[in-house]
């Protein structure tokens, strides 16, 4: 039995077969005829951002709560172009994505048409992989290629560009294709496993690396048994935050340029550095060269392109990192290593993290602590980038994997709010919180709309110091005081900002009891801004300088 | 053009890889912008269709630098590169190609 249908039909049909649900978006000339058949779908529903970018940043955030692969749609021309930021934050946080535009009828492309531009050719550098579909039947097989490739191996985005007259041909379908899934990672080499065991085994001050691609294997359970195993203790990148619960005895937190100086000073010290799922990012290394200087590597990642990309591995492992700790975890020796964890806890007594002012709700400090004791683990934790990121990340008490949804390769500063309104809707059991900053908000506010519109269980918490934190500290710490740019002159009213779009907003500044004012925002359902003054002078710290060596931090 | 002679530049560290594609419109674009957006110069391109033209061969011809293995890494990932081969500088392809080239 065939069916005539048109390409925009099938593409949905196609989605829907994938199992999609949801899709974000926002329509225009040349992707109409895939909105007028997702509009006939009674299976996914649509979600209408207000800004192409923002329909990006809330699929990611779909996609960084469960893991699966999040859809966004639009236009041809500044529909793509405003889509380019949120696809190139998903390849550097390896998001699977698959990102759909409309594009100009085959004939006029390249004759700088309406809304013409060469999406394909602007995708290249950022995407995992993208296509330019040149028939309607080519959509059978190209649709559930990019579901397979965005979530196989070291997952990333794809975008799929679709001429308005492909979306338009008719054509007959005898049979579907198999919907596009992952595919089973190449075999992990038991004679590396077992030399990097030996390793380990032997290892006076082993220490672990966790990065994000053991939160997209879904293997930070086994990553936590290996570190109890073995005695090791274990740091994070901003990405692996909550794969090990933060307050673990063998927890270090997150390493790098705004790690705890003790954090950082115990890795000085290891003898053998187990990287996994990790990319050796220059703000966790410092300066490279410095980094980890006595010890031998053990690299494992799914991606052969990371091993002995920044720093040569003794040992490095192509494989999926869940896969390579079940091979590993039988042949680890059990150990305490007592000696070793001595000195772990002597080192964070002498040098720990300095959270000075956490008791007072108004400090930025308190407000985080306060904001996490309204909530239990079950809740998502979104930030947007600046000062109030690094705080969140030094500061919250995350426990688990994909709590977590953070900028970190990109460092894209208006990602907060639609990703939290994305995390949202996945999970709509959830609460939802997402820190932002003065700055950081402005970049993606017309979201807000979206989350009213959608009745997200989302908490905005406002840090503002009416300030561009980040930049300002580094103008006032590396430039000579000379603050540029970085002060702002106009401040909205946040609060009304907020009202106007539709959401409820508190102040806490008027508040007379900022934990009772939290705790009530936080407990109502839908979504809530809360805005909280905080002090301009404050700084990240420690700080490690850009390009020093992580053992040189300044501050606290 | 700077002064170097063609044995001089002969002399110059380089090697040869030998890329096999998918044949389509983007391909070209795909593995010569993991060079270009390292700054890392193409001496020389030669690509035709092999056998019934769903596949392209493409022949690249570059200066040996440290970052050669993970440039090759980088090609290797991209969806549409089947196989990569390196050569030695010395591989024939280019070399049989040094009519065409004449200032």
């Amino acid at each position: 039995m065939t069916e005539t249908l048109s390409g925009a039909q099938i593409t949905i049909r196609l989605l829907e077969r994938q199992g999609t649900r949801i899709v974000t978006g926002y329509p225009g000339g040349a992707i109409l005829p895939i909105y007028d058949a997702l509009g006939q779908s009674t299976v996914i529903r649509h979600v209408l951002a207000r800004h192409e970018q923002g329909a990006g940043f809330i699929a990611q955030g779909m996609a960084r709560a469960t893991g699966e692969v999040g859809v966004c749609m639009a236009s041809s021309g500044p529909g793509a172009t405003n889509l380019l930021t949120a696809i190139a934050d998903a390849k550097l946080d390896s998001i699977p994505l698959v990102a759909i535009t409309g594009q100009v009828p085959k004939a006029m492309i390249g004759t700088d048409a309406f809304q013409e531009v060469d999406t394909y050719g602007l995708s290249i550098p950022i995407t995992k992989h993208n296509f330019l579909v040149n028939s309607a039947e080519e959509l059978l097989e190209i649709i559930p290629r990019a579901f397979e490739i965005a979530a196989s191996g070291r997952p990333g985005p794809v975008l799929i560009d679709i001429p308005k007259d492909v979306q338009t041909q008719a054509i007959e379908i005898a049979t579907w294709p198999e919907p596009g899934r992952a595919v089973p990672p190449p075999a992990t080499d038991a004679a590396q496993i077992a030399e990097a065991a030996a390793l380990i085994n032997a290892a006076e001050r082993p220490l672990l690396y966790l990065g994000g691609g053991v939160v997209h294997s879904g293997a930070s359970a086994s990553a936590v048994a290996l570190a109890e195993k073995a005695g090791l203790p274990t740091v994070m990148t901003l990405m692996a935050l909550g794969t090990m619960p933060v307050d673990h005895p063998l927890s270090l937190g997150m390493l790098g340029m705004h790690a705890a100086r003790y954090t950082n000073l115990l890795l000085d010290e290891c003898d053998l550095l187990i990287a996994i799922g990790a990319r050796f990012d220059d703000r966790a290394t410092g300066k490279v060269a410095a980094f980890c200087p006595q010890a031998r590597i053990i690299h494992i990642d799914i991606d052969p392109a990371e091993l002995d990309k920044i720093k040569n591995a003794h040992i490095g492992i192509t494989a999926d990192v869940q896969e390579a700790l079940d091979q590993l975890l039988p042949a680890i020796v059990e150990n305490g290593r007592k000696k070793w964890a001595d000195r772990s806890i002597a080192l964070k007594n002498q040098f720990p993290l300095a959270m000075p002012d956490a008791d007072n709700p108004r400090s930025h400090f308190g407000l985080i602590r306060t904001v996490a004791a309204c909530l239990d683990n079950e809740a998502t934790i979104a930030t947007d980038v600046g000062q109030h990121q690094m705080w969140v990340a030094q500061a919250y008490p995350l426990r688990r994997p994909r709590q977590w949804l953070t900028s970190g390769g990109l460092g894209t500063m208006g990602f907060g709010v639609p990703a939290a309104i994305g995390a949202a809707l996945a999970e709509p059991q959830r609460t939802v919180v997402c820190f932002t900053g003065d700055g950081s908000i402005l970049m993606n506010i017309q979201e807000l709309v979206t989350a009213a519109e959608e009745n997200v269980n989302l908490k905005i918490v406002l840090m503002n110091n009416a300030v561009l934190g980040l930049v300002h500290q580094q103008q006032t710490l590396f430039y000579g005081e000379r603050l540029f740019a970085s002060q702002f002159k106009g401040m909205p009213d946040f609060v009304k900002v907020a009202q106007a779009f539709g959401i409820a907003a508190i102040d806490l500044d008027a508040a007379p009891n900022p934990c009772a004012a939290l705790m009530e925002a936080i407990a109502r359902p839908g979504p809530c801004l809360i805005h909280a003054s905080i002090d301009a002078e404050q700084k990240v710290y420690p700080m490690v300088p850009p390009g020093a060596a992580n053992r040189d931090m300044i501050g606290a | 053009m700077n002064a170097t002679n063609r044995n001089e530049q002969q002399a110059l560290s380089r090697a040869v890889l030998e890329i096999d594609v998918n044949n389509h419109a983007g391909v070209m674009s795909h593995v010569v912008g993991l060079f270009s957006r390292r700054a890392y110069n193409v001496e020389g391109i030669l690509v035709l269709p092999v056998g019934d033209g769903s596949r392209s061969r493409i022949w690249l011809l570059v200066n040996e630098d440290l970052r050669l293995a993970q440039m090759m890494k980088q090609v290797e990932k991209l969806e549409d590169v089947i196989a990569l081969r390196r050569h030695n500088a010395d591989h024939a392809v280019f070399q049989d190609l040094e009519s065409f080239f004449q200032p």
